[in-house]
């Protein structure tokens, strides 16, 4: 099994950004369209981080035009970039899928200090 | 035709260059040593002969341990004829994963993950019947198995039994990455049995 760790070790970024479920997060995504590559940006709040090793994801979820939209990204994924942490959130479960019935006033997160 | 013996080491996933997530089977593969060769002269058919994953001694047993010394090579757990690349195999060659290129394309040959005694459903996808609507202890039944016209069931009639642990062969994987270093083999995509399981990888 260690040479299978190996493996993984090489797809492993270095350092990611510590944050947690309850955070609000900007996602810096490289997106290549036609050719070109540039960067874009996903602002939500992340409720669910799975997985260990390169297999670890995370999913951040925003209203955009008034629909919730969830985007599930791979932390080690070369496309993520850059993952900043616009605010810290103080939650009391790892998985926050409760915010999904919710809208509004409802979904406020308390921040940690 | 190359073709090498390997051990399947699991799955994990690999980012591409373009970032992409790719699921890759780990396959630690070879070195191979050439024991002799199989010839259409003597044996009807062209082959070789090779052992793969050298074991003590004292796992062997005696005439194996002749088989070895008379080459004066290592003593190895496993004995497997493959196919006979294209220049042939001298006795004492060894194989290793550098006969494989990054973007090839593979056939792999190993032994299904047994699954025991399973039903129709699950051994032959079988739709079974309704949940409800009056069918009463035949839900994952696979119902009738003939008629009675011809009052006997017909050789072959696929129903529940024994399932997998079957030599299977998967077609056209690609090999992603070939890490000599490590004698490791990455290939896209699943490959037959469970994790530490012989596999014959041979060229497509």
């Amino acid at each position: 099994m260690d040479k299978l760790k190996m493996v993984e070790a090489g797809q492993v970024k270095k350092k990611v950004t510590a944050f947690t479920p309850g955070d609000t997060v900007r996602v810096h995504i490289r997106v290549i369209e036609g050719g070109r590559q540039r960067v874009q940006a996903f602002e939500g709040t992340v409720i669910s981080r799975r997985g260990a090793g390169v297999n670890e994801s995370f999913t951040v979820r925003r209203i955009s035009h008034g629909i919730g939209v969830e985007r599930v990204f791979p932390v080690h994924s070369p496309r993520v970039e850059k993952i900043d942490v616009v605010r810290r959130g103080k939650v009391r479960r790892a998985k926050l899928y409760f915010l999904r019935g919710r809208v509004g006033k409802e979904t406020r997160i308390k921040e940690r200090r | 035709m190359t073709a090498i013996l390997g051990r399947k080491l699991g799955m994990t996933r690999i980012f591409d260059d373009e970032g992409a997530s790719i699921a890759v089977t780990v396959i630690e593969a070879g070195p191979c040593v050439v024991l002799d060769a199989r010839t259409p002269e003597r044996d009807g058919y062209a082959a070789m002969r090779v052992a793969f994953e050298p074991v003590p001694e004292r796992k062997v047993n005696r005439p194996m341990k002749g088989v070895f010394a008379r080459l004066k090579t290592a003593t190895h757990r496993v004995i497997r004829e493959l196919p006979l690349p294209e220049g042939g195999a001298q006795p004492g060659q060894v194989i290793t994963v550098e006969g494989f290129v990054p973007g090839q394309v593979v056939d792999v040959t190993g032994t299904s993950i047994g699954r025991g005694f399973t039903g129709a459903m699950k051994r032959h996808g079988f739709s079974g019947q309704r949940d409800s609507h009056g069918v009463s202890l035949m839900h994952r039944a696979i119902g009738s198995i003939g008629s009675s016209d011809i009052a006997r069931v017909f050789p072959g009639k696929r129903m529940a039994g024994r399932h997998g642990n079957k030599r299977v062969t998967v077609r056209r994987l690609r090999v992603v990455r070939v890490d000599p270093k490590n004698n490791l083999l990455l290939l896209r995509g699943a490959t037959p049995g469970v994790r530490g399981a012989l596999l014959m990888v041979r060229s497509a």
